[in-house]
C-alpha cells in the first residue's frame, strides 16, 4: 500500500474520481495550471484538461456559484477556495443555495458539489489563515460537514463526499497535510511516511460520511475530537497518563451519535475538544447531545477545551491553541470531579 | 458640467415624488427602428454604443419598422398577445386570491409582460432560465400547466413543490426554470455555471440569467459578469429595469452610469438595450443574443427598459412612494395594447375579437383556479403534510432528522 502525504492522498482523491465520472469538475483559484498553492490540484489540468480543471478569478462567491449551476445542469464540481478564512463571500451561495436546492425544488434540482477549503491553525497564519469555521456550515440544514484527520481518512471521505448527492463541505486541516501534527509545536513532526495512516489504498476506496471511528480505546474518559485536535487529543491522554478513549468525529454533519454514546457510555466521562473558538462551536452541540443522551451514565461535568474567543492571533499562537497541556488539564479535572 | 457637491452626501432622488406631476422627459426614447442590427459574430467593441440607445421595433402607429423586425409571423404573434393577456388575468386572479386569505403573498407582472414572454419563445426546449420572481411569462409562454402554478401559490395537498416554497417561488426543470430563490441575485451567477457546465461538455444548450435592475448591485451580479466573460459562457444575462426597486428607483443601484447596460462594457461583453414594452423588439434582442450564445460566441448582457406599473408585492404600497400616475406617463405605453395594436394594423385582428379572446382567458384562467382550490388553499381544504418538511433535506434522511421527525409526532 503507497504511503502518502494528506496532500497526495487528496490528490489521488480527486484523480480518481476524475477518472471514473468525467462529470466530476475541479477548480478554483490557483488550481489549474499551477495545481493549487498547497498543490492539492497539481497535475490534475495536464491530466484532465482545462475543460475539467481550471483557474477560477479570485471570487469565491463566483467560484460556489457557478459550481451550484453546474451542479444542477448534471455535473459534480469539486471546488477548492484557497483558505477557509476566505469561503465567507460564498456563504449566501452555500447556505441560501447549495443547501436546499434538493428541498426547494422538491427534488428536481440537487447540488451534488463539494467545496474543499484548507482549515484550522498552527502554521503561523494570523487570523486570515487559520480559522476553523465549521460550525457555521453545521449549522445549516441541507449540508455535510467533514473534517479528515489523516491521509487515508482523507481520500476516502473526499471520494464518497464527490460520490454524495447533497452538498459537502470538506474541511482540510492545513496543519496535517505533510504529518500528524500532535501539538508539541517545539518538537519536530513525524512525517506521513512513517505514520501507519500514512498507508492510502490505490484506486477507488471510500470511507463513508457520518461514521465516526475510535483511534484509541480506553475506560477512563471519552475525548471527542475531529482534525488535527484528534492528534493533539492522543498526545495529551499519552502525556497525562490517562487512559482515554479517543473518538476522531470524521463527519459532523450527519454526526454519528451512536458512535459517541456508546464510548461515553462505557467510560462515564467526557471532554470535548475543538480548535475553533469556544462559544457556540460545535463542542455546544456535542455537549448538549452527550447531556441529552449519557445524562445517567456521566460522573463528572462534561468539559470543553476550545479556541479561546478571540481573533486567531499571530505571535500568541501558541498560547491561544488548545494544546496538549490544557487537554491534558481538563483531563485531570474530569477524572478529579 | 457636473454640479460640485453642496454639503452632506449626494443621495440621488428621482425627478418625482407623490404630489408632484409624473415626468419622463428626461428618458430618451430613441425612434422605432434607429438602432442598427449589426451581425450575431461582430466585435463587442465596435457596437458600445448600444448600451446608451434602445432597440424598438413598433412605432406609435403600430407599424413594426427597422432592421430588428421581422422575427415572428402573424401566428407567433397572435400566440404571444394571448401569452401576455394569460398572464395579466392569472395575475389578477392570483391578486385578489391573496386579498381574500387563499394564499400569503403574490408578485404580478403588470407592464413587464413582454419580458419573460417574448423571451421564452427565443429559447428552445433543453434551454434553463434562472429566473427571478417576476418572469411566471417564461412558464405561461412555455405551456407549464396553470394548475400546477396556482398549486404552489396556494401551498395545497397538490403542490409540487410541497408546500416549502413561498408562493410564485416555482420551480420547473422540464420547462426550463430554475428554482427561483428568493434571495437576490444568486441565479445570475449560476446561469452562467450552468452555461459554462454545457460547454465543458460540448453541449448547445444554453442558459439565461434574470436579474433586477435593484439586484445590479449584489456582488453576484458582477461576479456572473466576470465568469461569463472570461470562459466566454453561452448564457443570456438579462437586467428588467422597471425602474424601481419595493420602494427605491434605479439610480440607487445604477449610480452615475448612464445606464445598467453599459456595467457589461467594462467586461468586453456586447450590452444592449431594449424596449421591454415591444414584444416585437424583446423578441428579436433575445433572439440575437440565444444565437450568439448558441454558436459559442459568449455571452451578451441585454437590459429591458420597463415599467413595474404595479405593486412590488401584495406587500407593498407604491403611492407611499411615487406618484400614482407615473405609470400613466411611462413613455414606453402598455406591452398588451402595443401588440394588440400592431395586429390590428396588420389586419388579422380587431378589437372585437380582442374582447372576445379577453374573456376567453379569463374563463380559462377561472377554470384552472377552480380545478386548483379542488386541492385546497393556504388556510382550507387540502394541504401538504407535517411528514413532508422533513423529507427532501437531504437525499436520505439522516439519523438526526429522523429523530425530530419521531419527535414532531408526524
Amino acid at each position: 500500500m503507497p504511503r502518502m502525504t494528506m496532500i497526495e492522498a487528496i490528490r489521488d482523491a480527486m484523480d480518481v474520481s476524475m477518472g471514473r465520472d468525467e462529470n466530476v469538475v475541479v477548480f478554483g483559484e490557483d488550481v489549474g495550471y499551477f495545481g493549487g498553492v498547497f498543490r492539492c490540484t497539481a497535475g490534475l489540468q495536464q491530466k484532465y484538461g482545462s475543460s475539467r480543471c481550471f483557474d477560477t478569478p479570485i471570487s469565491e462567491l463566483g467560484i460556489v456559484g457557478v459550481a451550484v449551476g453546474m451542479a444542477a445542469y448534471g455535473l459534480r464540481p469539486c471546488v477548492e477556495i484557497q483558505f477557509a478564512d476566505y469561503v465567507y463571500p460564498a456563504y449566501d451561495q452555500i447556505v441560501s443555495e447549495a443547501a436546499r436546492i434538493r428541498y426547494r425544488s422538491a427534488g428536481q434540482f440537487t447540488c451534488p458539489i463539494v467545496i474543499r477549503m484548507p482549515t484550522g491553525g498552527g502554521i503561523f497564519g494570523g487570523q486570515t489563515h487559520s480559522q476553523s469555521p465549521e460550525a457555521l456550515f453545521t449549522h445549516v440544514s441541507g449540508l455535510k460537514v467533514v473534517v479528515p484527520s489523516n491521509p487515508q481518512d482523507a481520500k476516502g471521505l473526499l471520494i464518497s463526499a464527490i460520490e454524495d448527492p447533497d452538498p459537502v463541505i470538506f474541511l482540510e486541516p492545513k496543519r496535517l497535510y505533510n504529518g500528524p501534527f500532535d501539538g508539541h509545536h517545539d518538537r519536530p513532526v513525524t512525517p506521513w511516511s512513517k505514520h501507519d495512516l500514512g498507508d492510502v489504498a490505490a484506486n477507488h476506496v471510500t470511507v463513508p460520511l457520518g461514521k465516526a471511528v475510535t483511534r484509541r480505546e480506553g475506560s477512563a474518559v471519552t475525548i471527542l475530537a475531529y482534525g488535527t485536535m484528534v492528534h493533539v487529543a492522543l498526545a495529551a491522554a499519552e502525556d497525562a497518563g490517562i487512559d482515554a478513549e479517543v473518538i476522531d468525529l470524521r463527519t459532523l454533519l450527519p454526526l454519528d451519535l451512536d458512535a459517541i454514546t456508546a464510548s461515553v457510555k462505557k467510560t462515564g466521562r467526557c471532554v470535548v475538544v475543538h480548535e475553533a473558538t469556544m462559544t457556540s462551536g460545535f463542542g455546544a452541540e456535542l455537549v448538549t447531545l452527550v447531556q441529552e443522551h449519557c445524562f445517567y451514565h456521566l460522573e463528572a461535568p462534561v468539559a470543553r477545551v476550545a479556541g479561546w474567543d478571540t481573533p486567531y492571533p499571530h505571535a500568541q499562537e501558541w498560547d491561544y491553541f488548545p494544546g496538549p497541556a490544557r487537554i491534558g488539564e481538563a483531563l485531570r479535572a474530569v477524572m478529579e470531579a | 458640467m457636473v454640479e460640485t457637491r453642496k454639503g452632506g452626501l449626494f443621495v440621488p432622488e428621482p425627478e418625482v415624488r407623490p404630489g408632484g406631476q409624473p415626468d419622463f422627459s428626461k428618458v430618451k426614447i430613441p425612434r422605432a427602428g434607429s438602432v442598427e442590427r449589426p451581425p450575431v459574430d461582430v466585435d463587442p467593441a465596435t457596437i458600445r454604443d448600444m448600451a446608451f440607445s434602445i432597440i424598438r421595433v413598433l412605432n406609435r402607429d403600430g407599424e413594426a419598422v427597422g432592421p430588428w423586425a421581422g422575427t415572428l409571423t402573424d401566428e407567433e404573434l397572435l400566440e404571444g398577445l394571448k401569452h401576455m393577456m394569460t398572464l395579466r388575468a392569472f395575475d389578477a386572479r392570483m391578486q385578489m386570491a391573496q386579498r381574500q386569505g387563499k394564499t400569503s403573498f403574490y408578485m404580478q407582472h403588470m407592464g413587464e409582460e413582454a419580458v419573460s414572454c417574448a423571451f421564452r419563445r427565443a429559447m428552445e426546449p433543453g434551454d434553463m432560465n434562472f429566473p427571478t420572481y417576476r418572469q411566471a411569462g417564461l412558464l405561461i409562454a412555455g405551456d407549464y400547466p396553470m394548475v400546477e402554478m396556482m398549486n404552489q401559490i396556494y401551498s395545497n395537498e397538490a403542490d409540487p413543490l410541497k408546500g416549502r416554497q413561498l408562493p410564485i417561488m416555482y420551480s420547473a426543470k422540464d420547462h426550463g426554470f430554475f428554482s427561483i430563490s428568493g434571495n437576490l441575485g444568486t441565479q445570475f451567477i449560476q446561469a452562467v455555471g450552468w452555461a459554462m457546465a454545457s460547454a465543458i461538455n460540448n453541449d448547445t444548450r444554453i442558459a439565461a440569467g434574470w436579474i433586477g435592475d435593484g439586484s445590479t448591485a449584489e456582488s453576484d451580479f458582477h461576479a456572473a459578469l466576470v465568469f461569463a466573460s472570461t470562459y466566454r459562457a453561452p448564457v443570456v444575462l438579462n437586467i428588467v429595469n422597471n425602474q424601481w426597486a419595493i420602494s427605491t428607483f434605479q439610480g440607487i443601484a445604477r449610480g452615475g452610469a448612464g445606464t445598467f447596460a453599459a456595467r457589461g462594457l467594462g467586461f468586453g461583453l456586447p450590452a444592449l438595450r431594449v424596449d421591454g414594452n415591444d414584444y416585437l423588439a424583446v423578441h428579436a434582442v433575445a433572439k440575437w443574443a440565444v444565437e450568439r450564445a448558441r454558436m459559442g460566441l459568449g455571452a451578451t448582457l441585454v437590459e429591458y427598459v420597463t415599467y413595474r406599473v404595479g405593486a412590488h408585492s401584495t406587500s407593498d404600497d407604491p403611492s407611499a412612494y411615487r406618484p400614482k400616475t407615473e405609470s400613466d406617463a411611462w413613455p414606453l405605453g402598455d406591452p398588451v395594447i402595443r401588440l394588440k395594436n400592431h395586429l390590428i394594423r396588420r389586419g388579422v385582428w380587431t378589437d372585437d375579437r380582442h374582447k372576445q379572446a379577453e374573456a376567453e382567458v379569463l374563463d380559462m384562467v377561472i377554470t384552472a383556479q377552480k380545478e386548483a382550490e379542488k386541492h385546497g388553499t393556504l388556510h382550507a381544504g387540502g394541504r401538504p403534510s407535517a411528514r413532508d418538511m422533513f423529507e427532501g433535506v437531504y437525499a436520505e434522511m439522516p439519523p438526526h432528522l429522523r429523530r425530530q421527525r419521531q419527535q414532531a409526532g408526524v
